[in-house]
């Protein structure tokens, strides 16, 4: 077995008062589904953040290819989150004066990629995630399931090695949750990527190919057998 | 199901013999388990019993497939009343997984751990479904996502047990 | 609905201007000082003309010049000699005063006329002599003794230095005033045209910014108060509740600005004594609105909030499940924007020539253009920003990011930009003006101030060397020549007339250029403008009808412009020419020449005059005449537009900071895809200099456009100010980064990872 691409040992997190993560570990290989599975308040979210070196655990270590996140300096993570990661989280995450085009093409442009090469690579990513119409439209003017898939081809335009979705369809229906989820995990798997999926909806965790239970800022790892 | 109404319906359309009665059956509604010819027609000799379908042909030859079945006006009235009767929800008040959190609980045992393998399992056969709805047509993953709705409330139940486990195990050792 | 419920909505929204927690009671506070600051500018420029006038109704009461009308001496007569001078660069009001009778007026703010030796003095003028300067002022009083002071009506402000003095010797043919009555002169004179206009664009550039501004202060919190807005529908609020509610709200927060607005200006008009503006201080009791303007002021900020609340309700809709913008904003038309300034130049270009005198339209063409001018500014700019933004493409992440929020919404931005603009332009503008009448008023005088630098003048005093020691004995002063000089005229006494002058070679020289000169040499000068020469030998007849003959040995010589200036034809007398006669009443004309390390020098000559003539007085030469109001004016605008253009920074940091918290969940989702933070705060920086760029672009045109205007009505040559110009895109540019500078520690602080964790 590889060397996974992402291990998160003893990680312990709190805000003031309240204790968002306890001893909390997770590992993901090359190229697989995760979900992370809890309820609301779990500390699922606080563990996503860790994971993708946005939140610095109090105690623990997050290895990303060899490289501990939570030594690293806030402009390596930045650099680190530009270049490895994608991510798409539940809304709001679209800039609301760039068009769909400009937000898929921002990654690209913040990895100082020249606008034009930028702009087509974005276009691609738009075809794939079937939502081409709205290229020059403005995110206010889009719905909410083209609005995430936007959003999943921005995660994925970087060409990353981690994606890190949290609750991506908690805003939409089933139908156009269900249509998010295959795009992402199809695109994710075409890629290359590994995907870390937050939800509380096992219908949503089902598109993973494992599933990591957070209860009270615990991990639950069950390996069930095949 | 009631395969005996399902049959009535599929010669609605028009008259048919029994092996195009059963490919129909299969292609709609067989999916993973297809029916067995005895059970079709045993089926249709039970239908012409009860004057709900009549043989309309009988073509020469050998075989049990050579006659030709039509729908009664009597089996029209049946399938419409069949299909105008509500079916009776499922009450869903024995459960199994109730009873073994509570004899865990009552025999010390870690119920905790007994519903998280649960929840893992039902996970595990929500994936699968998720994956063959992927590559299946429209029928099959309208018959997937049935399944999943109700393993998703399962699921629920799971969540909100696994909850209320302390407060279920101070009533249950009261 | 019923009268009743609208009432209820009003309340309901004036409860919500103040409560929300800390964040509410924060936004109340911005909008209260906003408003406040505007407002009691407002009000401080609607008592300006008041304050002005009350101070020239005190000083209409004392006047006591008397032109042409006789009175003839009485029991209610006085005598008054004015003694005006200056004490380091103030002007000192004196007046010598000998009453004639037991009912002999008294001046207001004194109870009773001083007696000789006693001098009555006004509050400041007691400062300054129960200061350590005072033994530099006190001999100017003549030992007289400080019996009293006088009170505020009688004087012009409270810094006004002024005495009255008794003084048993003056006499009316020595130069006083006979009254009967203070006050009841001339009355003042009002505004020149020229001045006029000033004070009109002043008040414009200088208003109109405040008004822009109090426009955008009355909508602090704007889009959180939509989203409440929003709240309130999904309650069962119907539109016109929502519109009613946010009025409610809108004056509510804008009528608390104002009552802060009224505090400010009570707490600020106290300080207005201690400011001496133009030799001008007014009392804090001068300061006082006119009801009417006040009652205005008082209505029209609430309703203007209102206004201003229901034009942004306009834009948006308000439904139950949020806010949204109102389509896409619709293409600016040109036609009407430039209607204004287009009018403005209209009015303006006919006026070429200005001059005191010119009265009726001409009198209000000019402010009315300068305002409409101005005013285009305001309707241009939206227009200029849509235009310009629209097209920009391309460029950096930050770039694209502060284009993309300029071009989504240009009309915010212009709208905080007008006032900027507004300042801009007329500061620009009124600068060019100053600049192109000081040069005007900055004339070469013809004094030369290498040869003297101060110049005394006695009436009827023939001792010369008596003066000469007591001014070469003054502090400060290393060189003093003196004449005596008397009129004549050749020949009979309507002869032409000619300047007799006697006074040491060293003296003399001053007014001719003498090849050599000793004493009982007699020179006759003459002026080549006017060339008359006196013949040698020509018997004179002097001012008193006395006789002298010029002597025959008399030379001509060439004359040469006094230090003061001027040049006459005159005969130069050397004392041992004229021998000891006595011609006629002489005047003596003192040059000085002070120490240039001794600012106090001339203070000390001043005290050397009074001590020999209460009533002499003291010129201070000087090679070029600046008008020193205008360099008081220029400062003065300057200092306005700083503050216009603080206040305006003001109210743009706060909705950069409003806005930057309304997008917390976005910055902090960019900064956790990657983004680096030195990009979002260019993205800050471009964002604001963006639109101020625009502005001040435009306002540098119709500035220069204005002042060109300007100089061409007052007939002064056309020059370009390029340091106001660069003063005020200085300042601009200043604004911009302070607006980023100050705005960074929330941007950093909002970008903290945990933004994210706002679920």
């Amino acid at each position: 077995m590889s060397a996974p691409l992402l291990v998160a040992e003893g990680l312990h997190r709190s805000f003031g008062e309240t204790v968002a993560l306890v001893d909390a570990a997770l590992r993901i290989d090359e190229g697989e589904v995760v979900a992370v599975l809890g309820s609301s308040g779990s500390g699922k979210s606080t563990l996503l953040h860790c994971l993708a070196g946005i939140v610095r655990p109090d105690r623990g270590r997050v290895v990303f290819d060899g490289r501990d996140l939570v030594t690293m300096s806030d402009a390596q993570r930045s650099a680190l989150r530009r270049e490895q990661f994608g991510f798409v989280f539940q809304f709001g995450q679209l800039v609301p004066e760039l068009t769909c085009l400009e937000n898929v093409a921002l990654p690209l442009r913040l990895a100082r990629v020249p606008r034009r090469e930028a702009e087509q690579r974005a276009g691609q990513w738009l075809e794939r995630l079937e939502v081409t119409e709205v290229a020059d439209k403005r995110p206010g003017e889009v719905s909410g399931g083209q609005g995430q898939r936007v959003a999943v081809a921005r995660a994925l335009v970087t060409r990353p090695r981690v994606i890190f979705a949290d609750e991506p369809t908690g805003a939409l229906d089933s139908l156009n949750g269900e249509r998010v989820m295959r795009l992402l995990t199809e695109a994710a798997r075409d890629s290359g990527a590994a995907v870390v999926l937050v939800t509380h909806e096992a219908r949503v965790a089902a598109y993973s190919d494992r599933e990591v239970v957070v209860r009270d800022g615990r991990t639950r790892n069950l390996e069930v057998a095949a | 199901m009631s395969i005996g109404q399902t049959f009535l319906g599929l010669l609605e359309a028009t008259p048919r013999h029994g092996y195009d009665i059963k490919r129909r059956y299969d292609e709609h509604f067989g999916h993973s388990r297809p029916v067995a010819y005895g059970q079709v027609y045993a089926t249709l000799s039970r239908l012409l019993r009860g004057g709900l379908v009549e043989v309309e042909a009988v073509e020469p030859g050998e075989g049990p497939d050579r006659k030709r079945y039509a729908i009664t006006e009597a089996g029209v009235a049946d399938v419409a009343q069949w299909l105008a009767r509500p079916e009776q929800p499922e009450p869903y008040l024995q459960s199994v997984l109730y009873t073994k959190v509570v004899l865990a609980l009552l025999t010390g045992r870690e119920a905790a751990e007994l519903l998280d393998v649960q929840r893992a399992e039902h996970l595990r056969l929500m994936r699968e479904l998720t994956r063959r709805k992927r590559g299946g047509d429209l029928a099959e993953q309208l018959i997937c996502d049935h399944a999943l709705f109700h393993l998703e409330a399962d699921l629920r139940w799971l969540e909100l047990t696994t909850a209320r486990l302390d407060e279920l195990a101070a009533r249950v050792r009261a | 609905m019923t009268g009743r419920g609208a009432l209820a909505d009003l309340a309901m929204g004036a409860r919500m201007a103040v409560t929300g927690g800390r964040e509410g009671w924060t936004r109340a506070l911005l909008t209260a000082v906003g408003v406040g600051i505007g407002v009691a500018m407002l009000l401080l420029a609607t008592a300006v003309p008041g304050a002005l006038d009350a101070r020239q109704a005190r000083g209409d009461a004392r006047d006591d010049l008397r032109l042409g009308e006789q009175v003839a001496a009485g029991p209610g007569t006085l005598l008054v000699h004015p003694v005006d001078n200056e004490f380091r660069g103030t002007p000192v009001r004196g007046r010598l005063l000998r009453p004639e009778g037991p009912a002999a007026p008294v001046p207001p703010g004194l109870t009773a006329l001083p007696a000789p030796g006693e001098v009555v003095v006004s509050p400041a003028l007691r400062r300054l002599l129960d200061s350590p300067d005072g033994p530099l002022f006190a001999p100017r009083l003549g030992g007289a003794r400080v019996t009293g002071t006088i009170a505020d009506e009688g004087l012009a402000g409270p810094n006004e230095l002024a005495y009255y003095q008794g003084d048993d010797r003056l006499t009316d043919t020595s130069g006083a005033t006979r009254l009967d009555s203070f006050g009841g002169g001339l009355p003042g004179e009002g505004l020149g045209p020229v001045l006029m206009l000033l004070v009109a664009v002043i008040f414009v550039v200088l208003l109109l910014p405040i008004a822009v501004f109090l426009g955008s202060a009355v909508r602090y919190g704007g889009e959180r108060r939509d989203r409440r807005l929003a709240a309130l529908r999904l309650v069962g609020a119907d539109t016109t509740m929502v519109r009613r509610i946010a009025a409610g709200e809108a004056a509510a927060g804008a009528l608390l600005g104002v009552a802060v607005g009224i505090g400010f200006l009570l707490a600020g008009r106290q300080l207005v004594p201690l400011v001496t503006l133009y030799d001008i201080s007014v009392y804090a009791s001068d300061i006082r609105p006119p009801t009417a303007l006040l009652l205005a002021v008082v209505l029209a900020v609430p309703a203007l909030a209102v206004l201003v609340a229901m034009l942004a309700l306009r834009a948006v809709v308000v439904e139950p499940l949020g806010v949204t913008r109102r389509g896409t904003p619709v293409r600016r038309r040109l036609w009407w924007r430039l209607l204004l300034p287009a009018a403005g130049l209209a009015l303006l270009l006919p006026v070429a020539g200005l001059r005191e005198g010119d009265g009726g339209v001409t009198r209000w063409l000019v402010p009315a253009g300068a305002v409409l001018l101005l005013i285009g500014t305001v309707t241009v700019l939206p227009w200029l920003t849509d235009l310009l933004v629209r097209r920009l493409r391309g460029g950096p992440v930050s770039w694209q990011l502060a284009v993309r929020r300029v071009q989504l919404d240009s009309a915010t931005s212009a709208r905080l930009v007008n006032g900027i603009a507004v300042a801009v332009a007329g500061t620009i503008g009124l600068q060019m003006l100053f600049a192109g009448i000081a040069g005007d008023f900055t004339t070469a005088s013809g004094q030369d101030t290498s040869r003297a630098q101060v110049q005394v003048q006695f009436r009827d005093q023939p001792d010369l060397a008596g003066v000469l020691r007591q001014f070469g004995g003054a502090d400060g002063v290393t060189a003093v020549t003196g004449t005596l000089s008397a009129g004549a005229n050749a020949g009979s006494p309507d002869g032409p007339p000619v300047d007799v002058r006697v006074g040491d070679c060293a003296a003399l020289a001053e007014f001719a250029h003498l090849d050599r000169c000793v004493d009982g040499d007699t020179f006759l000068v003459s002026d080549p403008r006017d060339p008359a020469v006196v013949p040698a030998g020509t018997m004179l007849t002097v001012e008193d009808g006395s006789r002298w003959r010029v002597p025959t040995t008399a030379r001509p010589a060439q004359a040469r412009p006094d230090p003061a200036g001027w040049m006459q034809n005159a005969v130069l007398v050397t004392p041992g020419a004229v021998g000891p006669r006595v011609l006629g009443p002489l005047r003596t004309t003192v040059y000085l020449q002070l120490d240039p390390a001794d600012p106090d020098a001339v203070e000390h000559v001043r005290n050397a005059a009074a001590a020999i003539d209460l009533t002499t007085p003291v010129s201070v030469l000087s090679s070029t005449i600046e008008s020193p109001r205008f360099a008081d004016i220029r400062r003065g605008l300057a200092i306005g537009t700083v503050v216009t253009l603080l206040l305006i920074a003001t109210s743009m940091l706060v909705g950069t900071l409003e806005q930057l918290r309304e997008r917390r969940r976005l910055l902090a989702m960019l900064v956790a895809v990657g983004t680096r933070r030195s990009t979002l705060g260019w993205s800050v920086l471009w964002q604001t200099a963006l639109p101020v760029g625009v502005g001040l672009v435009l306002a540098a045109g119709f500035g220069l456009g204005l002042g060109a205007a300007l100089l061409r009505m007052v007939q002064a040559p056309i020059t370009v100010a390029w340091p106001v110009v660069a003063f005020s895109v200085g300042l601009g540019a200043l604004t911009v980064l302070a607006i980023t500078g100050l705005s960074l520690p929330l941007l950093w602080r909002l970008t903290r990872a945990d933004g994210l964790r706002t679920e």
